[in-house]
């Protein structure tokens, strides 16, 4: 069998599982699995921006929270359908990401980190101001209706969900997978590693940055919007700076520069504060953290990384591999 | 007038305490070029084992020197234990690391000490009135204690043999080793130096913001952008960054906004200074050959 054969059928049993995985759980188990697949979104977004470029955002709690509020306000201001509130979210992200991206054009690493953070420390902060409450909620934010599956599908409403963020989610994957393994997927990452031959090779820098900080911000705000949508209710407390926090310890802990990195990262930050919980009530954060320095000390490039040296290493003891030894035991 | 003067005067003794954790921060950063985001949730822990010691009716100042001592010892176990392993990993696996310490020290103090304010004493009489009334006694205390620490971090890096050696391990490693420095001790000495200098911070700083678990993270935001508005490969721009950071932030919840969203603006003018030097007011620029 050869390698793409098997990785189309890990795929195609990928699938088959996320299909059946929200029967065969209780209701509170595909609300976290919906989480998951929100979460996994935001973090392919953040990875193109700090994997795949570079540029480290500590920051992406704020553009989750603007598609929250988008779709929040749209839903409880304007008749609008609830799934039409998702590409607007989306819409606005971009424009926000990209023109955010144009000043951050003049800082790199820490002084990012630094702009992005303050970003993310603004939110709430301006979500609760006076003037916007109108429109915001204020401190109380907006709480609207479930939505309810169409009529013709035999599923309840919170299988309807996730099969619904699904649905988003599997088409951002693919254009996700297709932008970073093509053209615009190289020059990102020539940009992050050598910005001036990047630049010397005829690579617009510039734009491709911001344009990576619109695209990021894009995905983002979708899973945003998407949040909003399955938990019904945004608040400004919903987005402290904890949030995008957890944003870059997904992305590292699922594997930095990986697509399927997100989906791990999805699930250790899902999941992971739950199991902390039920280890210990009294210091449930202290466990996380001990699981976080673990993981960095057991796998440093995420757990995507790990599974590629797994693979590597299964790949290299396979029996046909090794007849195309040459004598001297040399590969050929 | 007068009250513009009392901002910007309670905003200088503010900033001595975003002046100390920047440069307890730009103490680890010059010679790892890590930002240390448990810098700030260090100070407090530091801070709970004062306030243990002064419970328990030792001295003020018989319990700072201990607690000095004491975060001396915990940064250079940190630096020993959790952050040698993995010096070599990539750099957002060594944030990642720092977070973990961060939720680890937070979580730890509220298991042992709760989640309840405490009221933590200043060493400074209370009623004795300098300037007129622009200042209490301890924000002088504040900055003259903020100012003693800078002149004694000066005096260490300039007129001590160790102090020449950690400056030398900082700049250039490899030759460094190769004239006898043992590079490795130099960092985690770094580390129990800025231990040191952060309990100061969060010793001066607990009389105000009183203590609890959470009582840092808005001080090391600063202290960070105080690091980075002086550059932050410069101690003393640092410090300078924190005393002017503590001053905008004063003004601007005072005239300009309220205190409602003053964070929020002093960031936005910190983020506009580095878009105008992006490498802060006193850093030196970086040229790399490429």
């Amino acid at each position: 069998m050869s390698a793409m054969n098997a990785r189309a059928v890990a795929l195609a049993a990928f699938g088959a599982l996320l299909c059946a995985l929200p029967f065969l759980l209780s209701s509170y188990h595909v609300f976290q699995l919906t989480m998951v697949v929100v979460y996994a979104i935001v973090l392919l977004g953040l990875n193109i921006l700090t994997g795949f470029n570079g540029q480290i955002s500590l920051g992406h709690g704020a553009f989750f929270a603007i598609g929250a509020y988008i779709t929040a306000v749209l839903l409880d201001k304007t008749g609008i359908p609830y799934w039409a509130t998702v590409p607007l979210a989306g819409g606005v992200c971009l424009v926000v990401g990209f023109l955010f991206g144009l000043p951050a054009l003049r800082l790199e690493g820490l002084y990012l980190a630094l702009a992005t953070f303050a970003l993310a420390v603004a939110t709430p902060q301006l979500l609760k101001y006076r003037r916007l409450e109108h429109w915001t909620g204020g401190v109380q934010g907006i709480t609207f209706a479930k939505p309810d599956p169409p009529p013709f599908l035999p599923l309840d409403s919170d299988q309807w969900l996730y099969f619904f963020c699904l649905i988003v989610a599997v088409p951002l994957f693919v254009v996700g997978w297709n932008l970073l393994r093509a053209r615009t997927g190289r020059a990102l990452v020539a940009i992050r590693d050598q910005p001036t031959a990047a630049a010397a090779m005829g690579i617009d820098t510039a734009f491709y940055k911001s344009a990576a900080f619109g695209v990021s911000a894009m995905y983002t705000g979708i899973a945003g919007a998407l949040g909003a949508i399955i938990t019904q209710f945004v608040a400004p407390d919903s987005f402290p700076i904890f949030l995008s926090i957890s944003f870059i310890v997904g992305i590292v802990v699922g594997g930095i520069a990986s697509i399927s990195g997100a989906v791990f990262g999805a699930i250790f930050i899902e999941f992971v504060p739950n199991v902390a919980n039920a280890i210990s009530d009294a210091a449930p954060w202290a466990i996380y953290g001990v699981f976080l320095i673990g993981c960095m000390y057991v796998m440093p490039n995420g757990a995507a990384g790990l599974v590629r040296t797994l693979l590597e290493r299964a790949r290299a003891w396979r029996p046909e591999r090794r007849k195309l030894l040459s004598p001297t035991g040399e590969p050929r | 007038m007068d009250a513009l003067l009392h901002q910007v005067l309670s905003g200088l003794a503010t900033g001595g305490i975003y002046a100390s954790i920047a440069l307890a921060l730009v103490m680890i950063y010059q010679a790892t070029h890590h930002v240390n985001f448990a810098q700030g949730e260090l100070a407090m822990f530091s801070t709970y084992i004062a306030w243990t010691q002064i419970d328990a009716g030792f001295p003020y100042w018989v319990a700072f020197v201990l607690t000095l001592l004491f975060s001396f010892v915990m940064g250079v176990l940190i630096e020993r234990i959790v952050v040698r392993p993995i010096e070599n990993a990539p750099v957002l696996s060594i944030v990642i690391v720092f977070i973990g310490l961060l939720v680890i020290l937070n979580s730890v103090a509220g298991w042992i000490y709760g989640y309840t304010i405490k009221s933590f004493p200043s060493p400074f009489p209370e009623n004795a009135r300098l300037f007129g009334s622009y200042m209490s006694p301890h924000e002088i205390g504040m900055i003259a204690v903020t100012l003693a620490v800078l002149l004694l971090v000066f005096l260490f890096f300039r007129f001590t043999p160790l102090g020449l050696a950690m400056r030398a391990a900082a700049q250039n490693p490899v030759s460094s080793r190769l004239v006898g420095i043992r590079v490795g001790w130099m960092l985690a000495l770094g580390w129990g130096l800025a231990g040191s200098i952060g309990a100061v911070a969060g010793m001066m700083a607990a009389p105000i913001v009183y203590l609890d678990p959470n009582m840092m993270s808005g001080v090391l935001l600063y202290g960070f952008a105080a690091a980075l508005v002086g550059g932050i490969d410069n101690p003393w721009g640092a410090a300078l960054g924190g005393f002017i950071v503590g001053v905008l932030e004063n003004l601007a919840g005072a005239y300009v906004v309220g205190t409602e969203i003053k964070l929020t603006v002093a960031l936005v003018i910190i983020v506009g200074v580095l878009l105008v030097r992006p490498s802060g007011l006193f850093g030196r620029t970086l040229v790399t050959r490429v």
